[in-house]
């Protein structure tokens, strides 16, 4: 029997387990997560971004983080906000606002710095099927846009940030979150797809105004399935160009890829072999564009060719 | 309180195969605070119950495993890195603490993780030393003349050293205890008995006895206990390996009264014992039995807790304070300690501002020079 997802509670049933000494658990890909807040704009996150994620009635987690407000004044004046991991603040209070992308940015945090079973690459994963392409994209790149125009358009969602990489068989294990979206992207993806569910905006924080699009349900879904990398597309959008691919050799990739890798260096030789595994068995491309729909396009059109 | 589980764990891994899921949301994340997830894997494979464990604690601890085995990679290529800028110079140096562990291959160094390489040189080569590792990108961090004086005037050890492309930091000694501390080693000891690392000309560690003497000195003379279970594990680590050999606790008992260290030595078999099982024979150090009163006993349990919220109660924080004023009074004499402190809590602050205000001014003038 599946377990129950998050939104089998009410609103307030949510608000009340994350503000109990217990906390709020649920599965988020491969990891059990328990979250503290005393805050309705958490509540609200949490229910609008993770309502279809499956309930975890369990006694263990694997992370147990907090978004809530400083003890004290400043929590009393509702000016900031704080992100706990497990006993720790990592991070310095952002203000109150920020609370809902604080959620985001932590967890990424958590997660990058504690799953060493696997090699994270810092890119975008989608999957066709059980193959999947690693995009990969330096800030400005347009790997999220892209990401979430592809996610919208059928493919399914692994992750718009982290390519987590077993390291004995290579595979790609979904970590499926909600989309960050950035500035103008975001009106880009609620004009294309105005079904797609998306976070209020917020302004002014230290990546512009951003937003975040819900996860589709049949991505979530298939959390517990691991696909195989087939393709590393390398995105550079450039306003007004003409659609444009290049190739790029598996070495190449493979020196690129580690580049953007967050704990490649803490797992050695071992991930090294990984990672010029995975390279080898891909065919890597860059991906210069302006129109998405040309861009979705040539990526159905390769998703078709492999499947012939 | 009840023990916590990561106590439990350390003291017999077994007990790791009948955790129920509540025990270990709590006992991974003591682990973890603790900076012993890592050594959780190896004492779960050492007592053959990984497998055993629940699927999801497993992949925490193997995570944590990856870990501390490019910890153990990374010390062993620093200490190879710092024997070469000695070796060059000529001055022979002990690896001390975890560093120690690595490069002597013991069992106290599996899942371990470590920060900074800790080194002993004869006292007179501290300056060729410090030019030394200066040339080859150790650089000072801390250039408060306070400090430094500090440093060089009491302490046995000159202020660490950071090196520049790596990051990674050395601690210079040329003792394991201050110079001013109630106990008084004497460093020509640990030299005579020093065990040569195989296959590296003039690089050393301590004698077994000398390394679980100094394990117990640094762990119970010092005033901080964050890593507290840390260290008591690591002497109970090397006390299970060092200890089986005939007549290595009369040897530990006699050395401990050469080298002015008895005390911690007694603190650190009672606490081994009581905490973790160790089975040290108490016989053979009867200061044990005598650990002091019930007041030490319970502040000293608390300070050996993981350092993580489930596992403090409200003497938590009296308990470290005490220990941290206690660390204090046994390094240094109060007619020195006194002035530190007050200097500590006033000038040094006073001086900090306006370094930090000076620096202002000169960011200031550089930026009016650019925009010219």
């Amino acid at each position: 029997m599946p377990a129950a997802q998050l939104n089998s509670l009410s609103p307030r049933e949510i608000r009340q387990l994350l503000d109990s000494p217990r906390g709020l658990r649920f599965d988020i890909g491969p990891f059990r997560v328990c979250v503290h807040s005393r805050l309705t704009g958490i509540a609200a996150h949490v229910h609008e971004m993770y309502g279809h994620y499956p309930l975890a009635d369990s006694d263990y987690a694997d992370l147990h983080f907090a978004v809530d407000v400083p003890a004290g004044l400043h929590g009393l004046l509702r000016r900031q906000v704080n992100f706990r991991f497990d006993d720790e603040f990592p991070f310095k209070p952002l203000p109150f606002a920020q609370a809902r992308p604080f959620f985001e940015w932590g967890l990424n945090w958590c997660i990058a710095t504690t799953a060493h079973q696997y090699l994270i690459i810092h890119a975008a994963v989608v999957a066709k099927g059980d193959h999947c392409a690693l995009i990969p994209g330096r800030p400005g790149a347009g790997k999220s846009t892209l990401c979430a125009a592809l996610v919208a358009s059928g493919w399914r969602l692994l992750s718009d940030e982290m390519a987590l990489i077993a390291l004995d068989t290579g595979l790609i294990w979904p970590v499926p979150r909600p989309v960050s979206l950035k500035n103008a992207s975001i009106d880009i993806i609620r004009g294309r797809h105005p079904e797609v569910v998306l976070s209020p905006s917020f302004t002014d924080t230290h990546k512009g105004t951003v937003a975040h699009m819900r996860a589709p349900d049949a991505s979530v879904s298939a959390a517990g399935r691991a696909a195989r990398a087939r393709w590393v597309v390398y995105p550079g959008y450039q306003s007004g160009a003409a659609t444009e691919v290049g190739p790029v050799t598996p070495c190449q990739s493979t020196l690129r890829l580690a580049d953007d890798s967050f704990n490649l260096p803490l797992l050695g030789g071992r991930g090294f072999e990984v990672l010029a595994e995975v390279a080898s068995q891909c065919s890597s491309f860059t991906l210069r564009y302006s129109s998405l729909d040309e861009a979705i396009a040539w990526f159905d059109a390769q998703a078709e060719a492999c499947r012939a | 309180m009840k023990t916590p589980p990561l106590i439990r764990i350390l003291a017999d891994p077994r007990c790791m195969a009948g955790l129920d899921e509540a025990g270990w949301d709590v006992a991974i994340r003591q682990a973890r605070a603790a900076g012993l997830l890592a050594t959780l894997y190896h004492a779960a494979e050492g007592a053959g119950v990984l497998a055993a464990l629940p699927e999801r604690v497993g992949t925490q601890l193997l995570a944590a495993h990856h870990l501390a085995q490019r910890h153990f990679e990374v010390t062993q290529w620093e200490v190879r890195e710092i024997h070469a800028t000695l070796e060059n110079i000529g001055v022979p140096l002990v690896v001390l603490k975890g560093a120690a562990y690595v490069m002597a291959d013991l069992e106290a160094a599996r899942g371990r993780l470590f920060g900074d390489v800790d080194i002993l040189v004869p006292r007179g080569a501290l300056a060729d030393v410090e030019r030394a590792l200066g040339r080859a990108g150790w650089m000072q961090e801390n250039r408060d003349a306070y400090d430094d004086r500090y440093y060089r005037k009491w302490m046995h050890e000159i202020p660490a050293r950071k090196h520049a492309e790596r990051g990674t930091v050395i601690d210079v000694h040329h003792n394991i205890l201050p110079l001013t501390a109630r106990n008084k080693p004497r460093a020509d000891l640990l030299w005579q008995a020093a065990r040569p690392i195989a296959g590296f000309a003039d690089l050393y560690v301590l004698a077994p006895e000398d390394m679980l003497l100094h394990s117990a000195a640094h762990l119970f003379l010092n005033g901080e206990f964050d890593r507290g279970l840390r260290d008591l594990n690591d002497f109970s680590r090397l006390a299970r390996e060092f200890g089986g050999a005939p007549g290595f606790w009369e040897g530990v008992r006699a050395r401990a009264g050469d080298l002015d260290l008895v005390r911690p030595l007694g603190l650190a078999v009672r606490h081994a014992n009581r905490l973790l099982q160790t089975a040290i024979p108490e016989t053979t150090v009867p200061e044990a039995a005598q650990g002091g009163t019930g007041l030490l006993d319970a502040i000293l349990t608390r300070g050996l807790r993981p350092n993580h919220s489930s596992a403090r109660d409200p003497g938590t924080a009296a308990a470290l304070f005490a220990l941290y004023v206690r660390g204090h009074y046994l390094r240094m004499p109060f007619h020195l300690l006194l002035p530190h402190l007050l200097y500590k809590a006033t000038l040094a602050k006073y001086r900090e501002q306006k370094l930090h205000d000076r620096n202002q001014e000169l960011m200031e003038q550089f930026r009016a020079f650019l925009d010219k």
